[in-house]
C-alpha cells in the first residue's frame, strides 16, 4: 500500500467514526441542496442547460490547441504576459521570479484552488514572502494552517465557536461567536492588508476565448480588490478553463453559481483583461498570465477519460458524494476531494500512488447524475481501477479473483463450493469477531447473512426435477 | 411470454425466498419461466475490483448461458445493470462485443419488467405494515428505474408506504467497498439506518437484496426490529 494509501485509510477511518462531524456536514449540505434545487428550477431546462455546457467544453476541450492560441493572442494583444507552465515548479519559479523581479514583499491572494495544486503558498513563505489569503474561508484555514476543506467551500466543517478561537489565538480578537461580528473582525484587518499589498494572485474561473478576458467569480468583493489594487496581478490558470465566447460565459456563471453554490448568480462576476492601459486611471501595472498544464495534457491526452477536463471545479459532485460527506474533505490529503478528485488525481500526481482514491467509492453515481457539465466520474472512477490493476496487478485480489473465476466459469464447481461454505458457516460462528476472522471487516459492524437451507436453484430442481 | 430468469449468485445462496417470490409473482400472470441452470455469477465484484479480465471470463460463461433467452429477468438492479449496461463497455474490441450487446438488450430488472414490460402495475398482492423503499444506486442510476417499485408497492393492499428522507442516498455496500473500506461503508449505513428509523416502518423494502443484507446486518447489530425485504417478496406474500 502507498503511503498516500496509509494516511488516507487513517484519516478516512477516523473522519468516519465522527458522527457530530457527519451531521454537522450533512445539515451544511442539506440546506446548500435546497438552494441549488430552487435555483435549478429558474432554468427554463437544467437538463438543456447540462447538454448545452457539456457540448461547449466538448468542443473546446477537443479543439484545446485553437482556442488556447486565440485566448493567448488577445490577452497579449493587451498587454498581459502569459507564461506556459508544463508544471507546478515552472509555475512556482515564474511567480517567484516576478515577485523578486518587482520587490514585492506582501502578497495578497483571492481563492483559488490551481494556486493550492501547485503548493505557492509554502513556496513564497519559504521564498521570504508574506502571503495573505482573503478569502473569508481561506483566511480562516489559513489561519489554522489547514490546506481548504472542501475545493468550494474551504471552512464548511468549522463551527462558529472554532472560528471564533482561530480569530482570538491568532488576532487577539474579542470572543464572539456572531457570523457578523467575526466577518467584521477578518474585514478590518483584510481592509488594512490590501492598501498594503504590492501583489496580487488569484485563478482563474473561465477563461475567454473570442475576447482574451478571464472571468471570476466570487461572493466577497475580494477577488475584486486583489486585482485592482496591487501593482501586479498574477492569475494561474490550468489550460483546460475556457469557453469559446461571451455567449458561452454567459451560460456557464449561472450553471456554476447554482451547482457550486446554490445561487442565481454569485454576487461579483467580473472579467479582466490584461494591465491598466494608457490613460486608464485604476489597474494593476503587470499583468501576467501563468497557464498551467501540471498533468492536464495527460488527461487530454485519455481520449476515454478527456470529459474530466470538462470540469469547472463548482464542487457539486463533492456535496452529494456520500464518501466525502462521511470523511471529509481533509481525509483526501489532496487538493481536489471528491469524485473528481478521484478521477483525475492519479492522472495529476500518479496512478499507483493514489489508486485508492478511485476504489474508496461505493460507484452509486450521485456524481455522475449532478455533474453540470456532463462527466462520467462513477465510471471513470471503475476506468482508474482497471488501469491501476493493469499497471501493477495487486496479488491478493488476483488470487481471490483467480478462485472467483474458476468458482464462477464452472457450475458444478460454483454448486460444490457454495455446498462446502454451507457447511463450513457453523464454524464461522465460531470464530467470528476475533482476530482469527476473515470476514472481520464486515462483522464488525454488521451481522453475517447466513446461507439458506436450501439454495433457489435446489428449491427448482425439486420443483421442475425434468429441468 | 417465456421469461428466463438471471438469479444472482448472492440470491441463489443467501435469499432464495426472492427468487421464489418473483417465479411466483410471473407464473400468476401467466408466463412460463425457465431457470438455466448453468448460470451462476455475472462478474459484477471482478469488474468492480478492476480484474477485468477476470470479470470478462466469468461474463463471458453468462452470455453462453443466456445466448438463447428471450427476455432476461433479474431481482436486482446491481446485477442488471452489470448486464445492460457494463457488458458491452466490458467486451469493447473484443469478438463478444455484439453478443454483450445483443444480451444487454434483453435484460430486464423484475419491477420494471413488470411495470414497462409487461405493462402491470397491480398483481392484487396484499401485506399489511408501515414499510418504506430504499433505491439501490445502480438500479436508479445506471438502470433508470425509479417510479416502477413505488408503483407496485402503492397497489399492495394494507401497505402504507412511507419516502426515507432524504431520499435516493447509497447504502454504502458498495460490493468489495463494504470490506475494503469498511468504516466508511458502515459510516454510510448508518445514516441509511437512521433515515429509515426516522420514518417509523416495520419493513424496508428495496429491488437489491445486497443493499438489504449491508443495512440488514447494521440494523441486527444495532438491535432495530426493521425487517427488510426485497419487493417481490412483498408482491408475492399472498401467493
Amino acid at each position: 500500500m502507498s503511503t498516500s494509501a496509509q494516511i488516507f485509510r487513517q484519516n478516512a477511518t477516523r473522519w468516519a467514526g465522527d458522527v457530530e462531524h457527519r451531521h454537522r456536514i450533512e445539515k451544511a449540505l442539506r440546506g446548500y441542496e435546497i438552494k441549488r434545487d430552487e435555483y435549478k428550477g429558474r432554468f427554463q431546462s437544467w437538463a438543456e442547460a447540462r447538454r448545452a455546457a457539456a457540448a461547449v467544453k466538448f468542443e473546446v476541450i477537443n479543439h484545446l490547441d485553437k482556442y488556447l492560441e486565440q485566448f493567448v493572442k488577445n490577452i497579449e494583444a493587451r498587454g498581459a504576459k502569459v507564461f506556459w507552465a508544463s508544471d507546478a515548479r515552472e509555475a512556482r519559479e515564474y511567480i517567484l521570479q516576478v515577485a523578486r523581479d518587482n520587490k514585492a514583499q506582501f502578497i495578497i491572494k483571492s481563492k483559488s484552488m490551481t494556486t493550492e495544486e501547485i503548493h505557492l503558498n509554502e513556496a513564497l513563505q519559504e521564498a521570504g514572502f508574506e502571503v495573505f489569503e482573503s478569502d473569508l474561508g481561506e483566511f480562516i484555514v489559513q489561519l489554522r494552517e489547514e490546506p481548504p476543506y472542501h475545493i468550494v467551500f474551504p471552512a464548511m466543517h468549522l463551527t462558529r465557536g472554532q472560528i471564533s478561537d482561530v480569530f482570538q489565538k491568532k488576532l487577539q480578537a474579542e470572543p464572539v461567536q456572531d457570523p457578523e461580528a467575526l466577518t467584521m473582525i477578518a474585514r478590518r484587518l483584510m481592509r488594512q492588508k490590501f492598501c498594503r499589498a504590492d501583489m496580487g494572485i488569484s485563478g482563474v474561473n473561465f477563461g475567454v476565448a473570442e475576447t482574451g478576458m478571464i472571468s471570476i467569480t466570487e461572493n466577497e468583493g475580494n477577488a475584486r480588490l486583489t486585482t485592482a489594487l496591487p501593482r501586479i496581478h498574477v492569475a494561474v490558470m490550468g489550460i483546460e478553463k475556457l469557453v469559446r465566447s461571451m455567449d458561452d460565459l454567459a451560460l456557464f456563471l449561472p450553471m456554476l453559481a447554482t451547482a457550486g453554490a446554490g445561487q442565481h448568480l454569485t454576487c461579483y462576476n467580473t472579467l479582466y483583461g490584461g494591465p491598466r492601459l494608457a490613460g486608464e486611471s485604476d489597474g494593476p501595472v503587470q499583468f501576467h498570465l501563468v497557464l498551467l498544464d501540471n498533468g492536464r495534457t495527460r488527461i487530454l491526452a485519455d481520449s476515454e477519460q478527456r470529459d474530466a477536463l470538462h470540469c469547472i471545479r463548482c464542487g457539486a459532485c463533492l456535496n452529494v458524494c456520500p464518501i466525502f460527506r462521511n470523511i471529509g474533505g481533509h481525509a483526501y490529503g489532496v487538493t481536489y476531494q471528491g469524485p473528481i478528485g478521484s478521477v483525475i488525481t492519479p492522472h495529476l500526481r500518479g496512478l499507483l500512488e493514489y489508486k485508492h482514491l478511485p476504489f474508496a467509492s461505493s460507484l452509486c453515481g450521485a456524481c455522475t447524475e449532478t455533474c453540470p457539465v456532463g462527466i462520467d466520474l462513477a465510471h471513470h472512477l471503475l476506468q482508474n481501477r482497471r488501469n491501476a490493476v493493469a499497471q501493477k496487478p495487486p496479488l491478493l485480489d488476483k488470487i481471490l479473483f483467480f478462485g472467483f473465476k474458476l468458482l464462477m466459469k464452472k457450475p458444478w464447481l460454483y454448486r460444490f463450493g457454495m455446498g462446502m461454505a454451507r457447511l463450513l458457516q457453523p464454524l464461522h460462528e465460531l470464530i467470528k469477531g476475533t482476530a482469527l476472522d476473515p470476514m472481520r471487516p464486515w462483522t464488525k459492524t454488521r451481522q453475517t447473512p447466513k446461507f439458506a437451507r436450501k439454495s433457489f436453484r435446489a428449491w427448482w430442481q425439486a420443483r421442475n426435477p425434468q429441468s | 411470454m417465456k421469461i428466463t430468469l438471471f438469479i444472482p449468485c448472492f440470491i441463489d445462496q443467501f435469499y432464495p425466498e426472492v427468487g421464489v417470490s418473483v417465479v411466483k409473482v410471473l407464473e400468476k400472470l401467466g408466463h412460463e419461466v425457465e431457470y438455466p441452470a448453468g448460470q451462476t455469477c455475472c462478474g459484477q465484484p471482478a469488474f468492480n475490483s478492476g480484474l477485468w479480465a477476470e470479470a470478462r471470463e466469468v461474463a463471458a460463461h453468462a452470455l453462453d448461458v443466456f445466448e438463447g433467452a428471450d427476455v432476461i429477468v433479474t431481482p436486482s438492479g446491481s446485477c442488471g445493470a452489470m448486464m445492460r449496461v457494463f457488458y458491452p463497455k466490458l467486451f469493447e474490441g473484443t469478438p463478444r462485443h455484439q453478443q454483450a450487446c445483443r444480451l444487454a438488450a434483453k435484460v430486464y430488472e423484475f419491477s420494471e419488467f413488470l411495470v414497462k414490460k409487461l405493462g402491470v402495475t397491480d398483481i392484487g398482492a396484499s401485506f399489511s405494515g408501515r414499510a418504506t423503499f430504499h433505491d439501490g444506486c445502480h438500479g436508479l442510476r445506471e438502470m433508470g428505474i425509479r417510479d416502477e417499485p413505488r408503483q407496485l408497492l402503492k397497489n399492495v393492499r394494507g401497505l402504507e408506504l412511507v419516502e426515507l428522507d432524504p431520499p435516493e442516498v447509497c447504502c454504502g455496500f458498495g460490493g468489495t467497498f463494504a470490506v475494503k473500506y469498511p468504516m466508511i461503508s458502515s459510516a454510510m449505513g448508518e445514516s441509511k439506518c437512521e433515515a429509515v428509523v426516522a420514518t417509523g416502518a416495520d419493513y424496508l423494502i428495496s429491488l437489491d437484496s445486497s443493499c438489504l443484507m449491508h443495512i440488514q446486518g447494521l440494523l441486527e447489530k444495532q438491535g432495530r426490529k426493521v425487517r427488510c425485504l426485497h419487493l417481490a417478496e412483498v408482491l408475492a406474500a399472498n401467493l
